[in-house]
């Protein structure tokens, strides 16, 4: 493992050591401060803007340094405590220097059995590291990873969070090389190259890099039922006459309707409640409503799958 | 009769530039929008109960009624957040859609929106998939400047800002309270309920938390008319769904059906399974929280009553497909793993029961099990169901019991035999090479 930043202890405790608590200098500091201000821009409450952040800090330091945290800390009026509670719990935000590409090969089940633990330990042994282990270049990072929804192109791998489908012992092998070699590599469903840890970072805290419109749409497996579909010359039934429009008298646009007028508040800064409030009269009765709602249909909220 | 695909959110998708406004608008893109700023937002929430749509995030629980839910305008702000962190053991069809027609959700957010009385939208996408990340914010970008998001959204007067957000990994936050609580910027836990996020929701405002394919189904509903949804799938289970097949089927796939379509007709669509000598096995209808299904249910109608009855949920539709290749208690111990992994640590049952079931099946996994073992394993499931704040340790439950009921001697078989032996490994991958080690 390359570094000795922040290391991890077998307890689980992040170590920061205080060479990733050096200030950033000035000029970093400032253009920092100045997107940090863009990414609260985005959100009505200011902490919302703390993952976002955590991804900026990684764009520049390749890692949650002790540095970052103390930075965002001191944008968002938090404890540095707060921030590495967070920072310690989600899985992409790394504890200690990542390698320029995090290979993440899938070992959750379905992939697992069609190949996924076969790639993970042939390449496990090919670079001589196990799961988040870097390279002694800094160059690959090396993890298991759980479904990345990507089931119907298995066994799947990710490089800096791009798609590789179909993969084989022998492909990621080559997948790394190249990478180490830093040769150019296109993923199977994703923009022409893959981009550096770093740079991927700063897209994932919302600043665009203007790859959205390179590769495909939608990969083979996507389109599997679109095919069978034309094939038999299946299409979804016509649409029914006399649909809503016609059968509404038109409102004067959008002006306000039942007590939800259009365009009340200007989003940004809008007047919240405390984030521990608790709701009283009307809106306690409603939730008596919901519950009830809820008690019929108890697995309403099924993690990992929403609504 | 044969159930036939009804290609809708799909129609599309093998456009070379499927994701664009351009492309979108050719196929009847936001023309549904228009109609809909014309119209009072209590008759689309009436729209959305007539339809029958029911939430495509996994529970079923009906799209409209849980709009309806909101209280009562008090002049404070409300909220849609979409539930875009897909990561279901299974689940693949919200991120091919938002990939290939993002527009889909994008209209489909500013129409609920509106429905709702909200003016600012978020899409929480998990951080694990960039370049559908990279697609929405440009999907964003195009509404914006054709006039579809912003201020007086055509005219209109109503204004809407839509925030597209990434998670950073965790499983946790695709649960709606814990996808708030990340949203506000903290550690992805479930809250208690009540108060319910319609009540208090995002920054505990009233909020309604769909999952995109819910959302992206709204376009297609209002332009076509309720009852033309409805009159897709069965009677209680309306409309169509998109299907994800895995695993051992020879063309895996995105198939989108009526509800009610049944997995003999999916796998027949997916060109038969794998290898035509080898049955089906095993196989899950809605992720691998739902109850693991067995060759008995191939002919079971993948609607939510029929798989409830048959004692699984149709979840996320991602049917991942076993052949008689694989271990089931393998299969099952590292599902384990993830839910031991993706527990949030809040709930005591969930955080130790989860590791309690990893060390026995891991024992069963090496043949070193004791006669003990398979009980223990059921007692700790009915020690974890219903005793946590979410649906993450129930999850975690369903393989397990399901498949002790389903196949018990092959977790007899774990007392004395790795299950290695029985079931190599090799001949259950793609590729069908020589393994390397097992890694168990």
């Amino acid at each position: 493992m390359s570094g000795g930043f922040g290391e991890v202890t077998v307890s689980g405790h992040l170590h920061v050591s205080s060479e990733s608590k050096e200030p950033y200098d000035d000029e970093v500091l400032e253009t920092l401060s100045a997107e940090a201000e863009q990414v609260i821009a985005r959100y009505p409450q200011k902490r919302s803007a703390l993952l976002p952040l955590l991804h900026l800090v990684q764009s520049v330091d390749g890692y949650v340094t002790g540095r970052g945290i103390e930075f965002c800390a001191g944008v968002l009026d938090l404890t540095t405590a707060e921030v590495s509670g967070v920072a310690t719990f989600y899985t992409q935000y790394k504890r200690h220097p990542n390698g320029e590409y995090t290979v993440g090969v899938c070992t959750n089940t379905l992939c697992a059995i069609m190949g996924g633990d076969q790639i993970f330990d042939t390449v496990s042994e090919h670079l001589g590291i196990g799961h988040d282990e870097t390279t002694e270049d800094g160059m690959i990072t090396l993890e298991r990873v759980e479904c990345n929804a990507a089931c119907d192109y298995a066994p799947v791998v990710m490089a800096n969070w791009e798609f590789f489908d179909h993969q084989t012992p022998e492909s990621t092998t080559a997948l790394v090389d190249d990478l180490r070699a830093g040769k150019e590599v296109t993923p199977s469903r994703g923009p022409s190259r893959v981009c550096s840890f770093k740079q991927v970072s700063r897209v994932l805290a919302g600043f665009s890099d203007g790859l959205a419109d390179e590769g495909p749409g939608a990969g083979a497996a996507s389109l599997r039922g679109v095919e069978v579909a034309k094939r038999e010359g299946w299409q979804a039934p016509p649409s029914h006459s006399g649909s809503q429009a016609t059968e509404e008298e038109p409102s004067a646009a959008g002006a306000s309707v039942s007590g939800q007028a259009a365009g009340r508040h200007d989003s940004v800064n809008a007047p919240t409640n405390e984030p521990d409030e608790t709701p009283t009269g009307e809106d306690a009765q409603a939730a008596e409503a919901t519950k009830l709602a809820d008690d019929d249909n108890k697995d309403e909220n099924t993690p990992g799958e929403g609504e | 009769m044969a159930t036939q695909l009804t290609p809708i959110l799909t129609k599309f998708w093998d456009h070379p530039q499927s994701w664009t406004l351009a492309t979108y608008e050719d196929n009847e893109g936001y023309q549904a929008l228009k109609q809909a700023l014309t119209m009072e937002p209590a008759d689309l929430v009436q729209m959305a109960k007539d339809s029958g749509l029911r939430g495509r995030g996994g529970a079923g629980f009906p799209t409209g009624m849980k709009w309806g839910f909101l209280p009562p305008d008090d002049g404070g702000p409300r909220y849609l957040v979409v539930n875009a962190d897909e990561s279901e053991p299974g689940t693949c069809k919200d991120i091919p859609l938002m990939m290939a027609a993002p527009h889909f959700l994008i209209e489909g957010v500013a129409i609920t929106s509106f429905a709702i009385g909200c003016n600012h939208a978020f899409i929480y996408v998990r951080g694990e998939v960039v370049h559908v990340y990279r697609r929405l914010l440009r999907a964003v970008e195009e509404a914006y400047a054709a006039g579809y998001l912003g201020k007086d959204i055509q005219g209109t007067g109503y204004d809407l800002d839509v925030t597209v957000h990434a998670g950073a990994g965790a499983y946790i936050c695709g649960e709606e309270t814990a996808l708030l609580d990340s949203l506000e910027g903290r550690r992805g836990q479930p809250r208690l309920k009540p108060p319910f996020p319609a009540v208090a929701g995002l920054y505990a405002r009233p909020t309604v938390v769909n999952n995109v394919e819910s959302i992206a189904s709204i376009p297609p509903i209002l332009l076509h008319g309720s009852d033309w949804f409805a009159d897709m799938g069965t009677e209680k289970s309306q409309g169509f769904g998109i299907f994800s097949l895995s695993g051992h089927v020879k063309y895996p796939g995105q198939y989108e059906a009526p509800l009610g379509i049944t997995l003999r007709e999916l796998i027949d669509m997916a060109g038969g399974m794998r290898d035509p000598s080898k049955k089906l096995k095993f196989w899950t209808p809605g992720g691998s929280s739902t109850p693991i299904f067995t060759d008995r249910h191939l002919d079971v109608p993948l609607d939510f009553e029929s798989v409830a009855a048959e004692g699984s949920m149709l979840g996320t539709r991602a049917l991942q497909i076993f052949d008689e290749t694989v271990s089931v208690v393998r299969a099952v111990s590292r599902w384990i793993d993830f839910y031991k992994h993706e527990s949030c640590g809040k709930c005591t049952p969930c955080r130790e029961g989860t590791w309690w079931l990893a060390q026995v099946l891991e024992r069963l996994e090496h043949g070193k099990g004791t006669p003990e073992d398979i009980d223990k394993l059921v007692d700790i499931c009915d020690n974890i169901l219903g005793r946590s704040f979410c649906a993450l340790g129930d999850g975690a439950t369903s393989p397990v019991t399901s498949a002790v009921k389903y196949f018990r001697e092959e977790f007899e078989v774990g007392c004395h035999t790795p299950w290695w032996e029985a079931f190599p490994p090799e001949a259950s991958t793609l590729f069908n090479q020589r393994s390397v080690k097992v890694n168990a």
